[in-house]
């Protein structure tokens, strides 16, 4: 329980925080082990933001249905994301051509990036955690 | 993990009594769950546990109190989404036990 939403927080530090996730949804522990993490940080009121490059993309997808492998389809998760305050997703223009997705085969609404904009938008944070 | 029966069926609890398959979920349950937590259940608190069943049906999550309190505002109006509301209802932690009598998971992030 975050009792500390309450807490008078005026000495605290606001970082940018970037959860970089490079890895398709299912097959390792990444990507719903990242989604965990960002929801809890989401707690700390730091400035998060979450960019999918490579396979990450795939997280995003649109109609995942996981009934054949037996595990949590948590691509739903995402759509939750607006409501902990993290509104900022980004996703990577050249992996989603590799790939042949567009922003309408996505769950969520997200700004597409070109590699240079991407790694600025990197350079700018204070933390860059990769899953 | 341990076991319980409830209503003359057994189901699986965490270690923190939270249900493990919320497929088994049912209103027996909830009461049980509720007994343990000691809350008396009303149709306040009833209101609030199927708000979180529909929340974690779309989200796959249970939601943080901050999202919680927000989230219940928005549908319900803002004389029941706030805490005073929410904790008269589930003293110890709206998410919380809320949360283990509808049969859903412990709220990530919840510390």
């Amino acid at each position: 329980m975050s009792d500390m939403d309450d807490m008078d927080d005026d000495a605290g530090i606001v970082k940018k925080f970037m959860f970089l996730n490079r890895k398709a949804p299912h097959g390792t522990v990444y990507a719903l082990e990242g989604l965990e993490v960002v929801l809890i940080t989401a707690a700390f009121d730091q400035d998060v933001s979450m960019a999918f490059t490579d396979d990450g993309v795939y997280q995003l997808v649109k109609g995942i249905d996981t009934k054949g492998i037996e595990v949590k389809d948590f691509s739903k998760t995402y759509r939750a994301l607006e409501g902990y305050d993290i509104e900022k997703l980004y996703v990577d223009q050249v992996s989603m051509d590799a790939r042949g997705l567009s922003e309408d085969d996505l769950i969520v609404d997200v700004t597409v990036l070109s590699v240079d904009e991407m790694a600025n938008l990197m350079a700018e944070q204070d933390v860059v955690i990769s899953f | 993990m341990p076991m319980v029966e409830i209503a003359g069926k057994e189901v699986e609890v965490d270690e923190e009594g939270y249900l493990v398959d919320l497929s088994q979920w049912n209103e027996d349950i909830a009461k049980y769950m509720a007994v343990e937590e000691k809350v008396d259940l009303t149709e306040s608190h009833w209101e609030v546990v199927n708000f979180l069943r529909e929340y974690y049906a779309e989200y796959q999550i249970a939601p943080a109190v901050r999202v919680l309190t927000k989230a219940i505002g928005k549908k319900l109006g803002p004389d029941k989404g706030n805490n005073k509301y929410l904790y008269e209802l589930f003293p110890y932690g709206p998410a919380k036990q809320a949360c283990k009598i509808a049969g859903l998971p412990k709220p990530t992030g919840c510390i």
